[in-house]
């Protein structure tokens, strides 16, 4: 399996600078995306989800630094050129963003946009074999061709962000980033896109990285999932194993929190991801753990794999010759006001 | 609240915001004190029973120079600051109460009122503000007899329509956020909604606004004084009056009776627009800058993953 | 974890809503209103009626632009309704001045859904929380304000008071701000509480934690509630009843228990089918209805949701525009050539979007009408089961066009199902 991983990423830390000293927003993540697989990343807000997901390819904001290696087919995307880099998103690293319209040129029709970015990729290629392209990928999308010159705004938001996914995928990219891509949508909308999404898997060998807040939308159109607490991959595995018998507290716990059809109980986790420029130490989901013993407090869990393909970093599963004497006593924790939340 | 921008503020626009108020603070001190500081009175042209030498060079005794008519070219100075900063604050704090209200209440009420009110100041506005201010000034010395009161009034009627069409606007978008509703949702009439809730939001761009007006109020008055408009050399010391008077002298190479009025107005002009220009930057949050940082990745010691 | 307590049975209607319309004019180009063209109107609330009891939780459903803000806004009188009254314990809202309405913003109070945005960002909590206090006379010095003041941000948990009195919007979390904006309004003592999307732009850890505040709240205060939503789960979780709307109308509502267990209206069943589950056994084999909620300007015809609704049949209202969307659809699925062979027939497809029930297709300049009689037949062959198909009565070629004739629409109204009521004609006498 680590083989045919198309994009490997070994120990990322992207980390911001600001005034009260760095954020790090992802700090030591391990992750592998293999052809055609689709992997969810969930948590709370200010976990890093967005962060990470431009991290992988290789596309930071001014004013932060990454660590670690992103390696796209064997490449660390960190060591090339700013030129090779976006060289390769496109053709190969993609990604489609929460607001459609703000992404799309108002003042260009669709076919436009399709134009310039396949012109942009691809200089020799001809306009019919853009038009025909352009118009295959739509019509996988459900844009009709009779849409093909209308411009941005005469379409609902629903259709562009069909629009942007068919961009996203016009040139094939062997990884693709969605970031909260149904958050602005209505219900049944983002039950269509979703559906189109994990239809991609079958028809595409894109890889995919699906960032959402919602439970949900993983269990049903994610193979894997990848949870994410305070710039940290907490767990990692296949989404209905993980989701049938979460190992981590923070994804048992966050689970719990979902309210969905079948809630008849509200529940919570008390408290607040932490302000990652001074995060807790040792495990970062100690002070909120209903499960912390003293081991969590002092520190760093070890990475174990209950089951093969599945990951999780939390004391609970040891190793238990690491925890130590009285290492698994209770930790005490201190109260959290009703108040301190996200 | 107001002030937290200010004193957080950094690099270029601290720096603007500093110098601007330096030299504005020490026209200030001009004005308050010039009984003290100036050694005549602006109208003296003799001291202990002698008169003063005509078109004096710069001296020991008269620093600046004498004009033409043996007036202490230092003194006029001196107290031109106070003339200019009488009328600067006169006609700006009149023009904030006029318009800042006007904009208010046209942004709120919207209809008829609006349109009228849009009407009258985009037609104010129109008009070249140098000649509107001419023919007011002029008005106004007739009714309400000379002084600094005319000047300041004309010039007020000149930048209403400023200060009334910039609140009006924010006005206009600010009262669909959802905390005018709510305010309305919890029973709060129009005046309350206005002074309450869209007052402290709108009059944010106010400052700016206000600052580079006074800036461009020491212009205007001191064209009208060059142009004769202004006000009168028996009532007060005028820096664009003296300017006028001195263009006769710049060609027999007298050069201090020009000069010293004349870098008194740009000096001014320069510290209020870098007050205005760096009050922009600070309090403008589209031009604020997120402060980067340079961050370093501290190095692992277990692995290979080394920082960048 | 309490649940919701019954509402007295035989309570006192808290508000009566009657027919209410709300449409909104919208402004065309400057040149359209210089010739006095209409530039038409948004249907916002469309002739809804309902009522509530005293302690209930009504929620409202339904996609964005269904309406569900706007009713929520004309309910307390701050959109003058174009038609209906909403009258609140006898007094109808919609015949009050301004002024004569400020007294009853006391019993009624919104919540809204951005907390950020509803809060005074120059205001610190303590006075914005104070401030119905203040605009309605009803302390008498600081002191009593301030104890009032307190004891609501305590209520709604934002302890120790001190953290929190003197803080401005922009220095608390989202959760926190709505908090506040909750103590803001149930510091009148109000009796109904209209909360437009109060979880929607929290994170889903926090949405828990103020939905059982509301919980609380609501059995403590003895608050009636008109909950907007549109997400299933938490109307589940929180409402007694729940009404679904559809472009300013209600097609369904009924107590929650039924709609959920027994989604009368194909709307709502399609919503429900449609909100995803984090359960591990679920898979992904639904149907989903097609397309989008259309524009509200111009409404579809006869049931505005016959165009998505799966079991739609002759009287739903169909008419040219289906025909254009049906054949975009078909062509989605065809390779180019074909797609390009078939659009050559039409002279102009955007004379497809009319309404009524004839629609007549005119050939492009070298084709014939048949072609497209025959088009339409070939469409029709190859998926029989379309809905469209049985509100066509009869296709022919008549003066060099292609006429279609649809059954003519009707509109459905509300009528009563077991348990609530349903707007559609499955469930019409008439057309079983
Ligand atoms: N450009 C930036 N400069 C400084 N800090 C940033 C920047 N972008 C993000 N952060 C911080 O990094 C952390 C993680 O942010 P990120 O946007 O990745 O979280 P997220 O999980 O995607 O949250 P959300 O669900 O709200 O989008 C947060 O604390 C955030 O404030
Ligand atoms: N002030 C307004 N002017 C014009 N149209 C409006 C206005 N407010 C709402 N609408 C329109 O009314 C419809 C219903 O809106 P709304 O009540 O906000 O729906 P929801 O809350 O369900 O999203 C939408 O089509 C919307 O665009
Ligand atoms: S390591 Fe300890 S504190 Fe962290 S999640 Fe596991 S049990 Fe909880
Ligand atoms: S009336 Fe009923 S069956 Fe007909 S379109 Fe509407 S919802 Fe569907
Ligand atoms: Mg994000
Ligand atoms: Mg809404």
């Amino acid at each position: 399996m680590t083989d045919e991983a198309v994009l490997r990423v070994r120990d990322l830390r992207v980390w911001y600078g600001t005034e009260r000293g760095p954020v790090r927003a992802v700090d030591g993540v391990d992750l592998a995306l293999v052809p055609g697989e689709t992997l969810g990343v969930v948590g709370e807000s200010g976990c890093g989800k967005s962060t990470l997901g431009r991290g992988l390819l290789g596309l930071l904001p001014e004013g932060a630094k990454a660590g670690g290696e992103v390696r796209f087919r064997g490449t660390d995307l960190f060591e090339l050129s700013g030129r090779a880099l976006r060289e390769l998103r496109g053709p190969e690293l993609g990604m489609i963003f929460q607001d459609p319209l703000t992404r799309l040129n108002p003042l260009w029709r669709v076919s436009e946009h399709f134009e310039e970015l396949l012109r942009t990729h691809c200089p020799d290629i001809s306009a019919e074999q853009i038009r025909h392209r352009s118009l295959a990928t739509l019509r996988r999308m459900g844009i009709p061709p009779t849409r093909y010159r209308n411009y941005p705004h005469e379409f609902s938001g629903g259709m562009r962000q069909r629009i942007m996914i068919a961009l996203g995928l016009v040139l094939n990219p062997a990884v693709l980033v969605a970031d909260e891509p149904t958050t602005s949508l209505d219900v049944l909308v983002e039950a269509q896109i979703i559906r189109l999404l994990a239809d991609l898997r079958r028809n595409f060998d894109t890889a995919l990285l699906l960032i959402t807040h919602n439970l949900g939308i993983v269990a049903e159109a994610c193979d894997r999932v990848a949870v994410m607490y305070a710039g940290h991959v907490v767990e990692t595995g296949d989404a209905r194993e993980v989701f049938a018998a979460p190992a981590h507290p923070y994804t048992r716990e966050l689970l719990r929190s979902t309210i969905s059809l079948s809630t008849t109980g509200l529940h919570y986790i008390p408290g607040a991801p932490p302000d990652l420029v001074d995060p807790p130490p040792a495990c970062r989901f100690h002070p909120r753990c209903p499960d912390a013993m003293q081991v969590c407090a002092t520190r760093d869990p070890v990475t174990v794999s209950p089951r093969p393909g599945h990951r999780v970093a939390c004391w609970l599963h040891g190793p238990a010759e690491q925890v130590g004497a009285g290492g698994d006593a209770p930790l005490v924790r201190e109260e959290i006001d009703v108040a301190d939340e996200a | 609240m107001v002030w937290a921008p200010i004193r957080s503020s950094r690099g270029l626009p601290r720096w603007l915001l500093g110098a601007g108020c330096t030299i504005t603070l020490l026209f200030v001190v001009l004005a308050v004190f010039a009984p003290l500081i100036a050694p005549y009175d602006f109208d003296t042209f003799s001291a202990d029973g002698q008169r003063f030498a005509q078109q004096a060079p710069p001296s020991a005794e008269h620093w600046f120079g004498t004009t033409v008519q043996a007036l202490d070219v230092f003194s006029r100075v001196v107290f031109g600051a106070r003339t200019a900063l009488e009328v600067v604050v006169l006609s700006v704090a009149v023009s904030l109460l006029v318009g800042v209200p006007l904009g208010l209440v046209s942004g709120y009420f919207g209809r008829w009122l609006d349109r009228l009110l849009v009407l009258i100041t985009d037609t104010v506005f129109s008009f070249p503000p140098l000649l509107l201010a001419i023919v007011l000034s002029f008005l106004l010395s007739g009714l309400l007899g000379g002084g600094v009161a005319p000047a300041a009034l004309a010039i007020t009627v000149v930048y209403v329509p400023q200060y009334f069409r910039v609140v009006r606007n924010t006005t206009f978008s600010a009262k669909e956020a959802s905390y005018v509703e709510a305010a309305r949702a919890i029973g709060a009439g129009p005046l309350t909604v206005i002074t309450r809730y869209l007052f402290s939001n709108v009059v944010q761009s106010v400052p700016v606004i206000a600052t580079l007006n006074a800036a461009d109020a020491i212009l205007t008055l001191a064209g009208l004084g060059f142009l004769g408009y202004g006000i009168q050399p028996t009532e007060a010391a005028e820096w664009g009056y003296d300017i006028q008077r001195a263009i006769a002298d710049a060609g027999a190479g007298i050069w201090w009776t020009g000069l010293f009025p004349g870098l008194a107005i740009v000096l001014l002009v320069t510290g209020l627009t870098l007050v205005g220009e760096g009050l922009n930057e600070t309090l403008n949050p589209t031009l604020r800058r997120r402060r980067l940082l340079p961050v370093t990745l501290p190095t692992r010691d277990t692995d290979a993953g080394g920082s960048r | 974890m309490p649940t919701r307590p019954e509402p007295a049975a035989g309570a006192a209607t808290v508000l009566d809503v009657a027919d209410l319309r709300v449409h909104f004019e919208l402004r065309g180009s400057f040149l359209g209103r210089l010739l006095g063209r209409d530039a038409g109107s948004v249907q916002a609330v469309d002739g809804v009626t309902l009522s509530l009891r005293h302690g209930e939780v009504l929620g409202l459903v339904g996609e964005s632009g269904s309406g569900k803000t706007t009713l929520g806004r004309a309910l307390l009188g701050l959109v003058r309704p174009t038609a209906g009254s909403v009258c609140y314990r006898g007094t109808d809202l919609a015949g009050l001045r301004q002024a004569q309405l400020r007294p009853l913003r006391q019993r009624i109070q919104m919540v809204f859904q951005d907390p950020g945005a509803a809060l005074n960002p120059a205001m610190d909590i303590e006075t914005a929380v104070g401030h119905p206090l203040r605009i309605h006379g009803l302390v008498r010095d600081r002191d009593e304000l301030r104890d009032r003041v307190h004891d609501a941000l305590r209520r709604v948990g934002l302890v120790p008071v001190e953290r929190f009195a003197s803080k401005y919007p922009a220095e608390l979390s989202g959760g926190q701000q709505q908090r506040a904006v909750l103590a803001r309004a149930i510091i009148l003592g109000p009796e109904l509480l209209v909360a437009d999307e109060p979880v929607s732009m929290l994170d889903m850890s926090v949405r828990a934690k103020i939905l059982e505040l509301m919980l609380d709240l609501r059995r403590d205060l003895d608050l009636s509630c008109v909950y907007i939503t549109h997400d299933l789960a938490t109307a589940k979780f929180f409402c007694d009843r729940v009404a679904i709307m559809y472009l300013g109308r209600i097609v369904e509502i009924g107590p929650t228990e039924r709609i959920f267990a027994d989604p009368a209206h194909p709307y709502t069943r399609a919503l429900l089918a449609a909100v995803p589950e984090p359960d591990p056994t679920r898979t992904l084999t639904r149907q989903l209805p097609r397309g989008e909620v259309p524009d509200g300007v111009d409404p579809p015809g006869g049931c505005s949701f016959h165009p998505r609704c799966p079991h739609a049949f002759a009287p739903c209202g169909w008419e040219g525009r289906d025909v254009r969307a049906l054949l975009e659809q078909r062509w989605t699925a065809l390779d180019e050539a074909d797609y390009a062979a078939e659009q050559a027939l039409f002279a102009d497809l955007a004379e497809l979007d009319v309404r009524g029930s004839r629609l007549r297709i005119r050939p492009a300049a070298s084709r014939s009408a048949e072609s497209i009689r025959a088009l339409l037949e070939q469409v029709r062959v190859g998926d029989p089961d379309e809905p469209l198909w049985r509100g066509v009565r009869q296709v022919s070629v008549a003066d060099g066009a292609c006429v279609v004739d649809f059954v003519e629409g009707v509109d459905p109204n509300l009528g009563p199902v077991d348990e609530g009521a349903v707007a559609c004609h499955l469930y019409d006498p008439a057309y079983r």
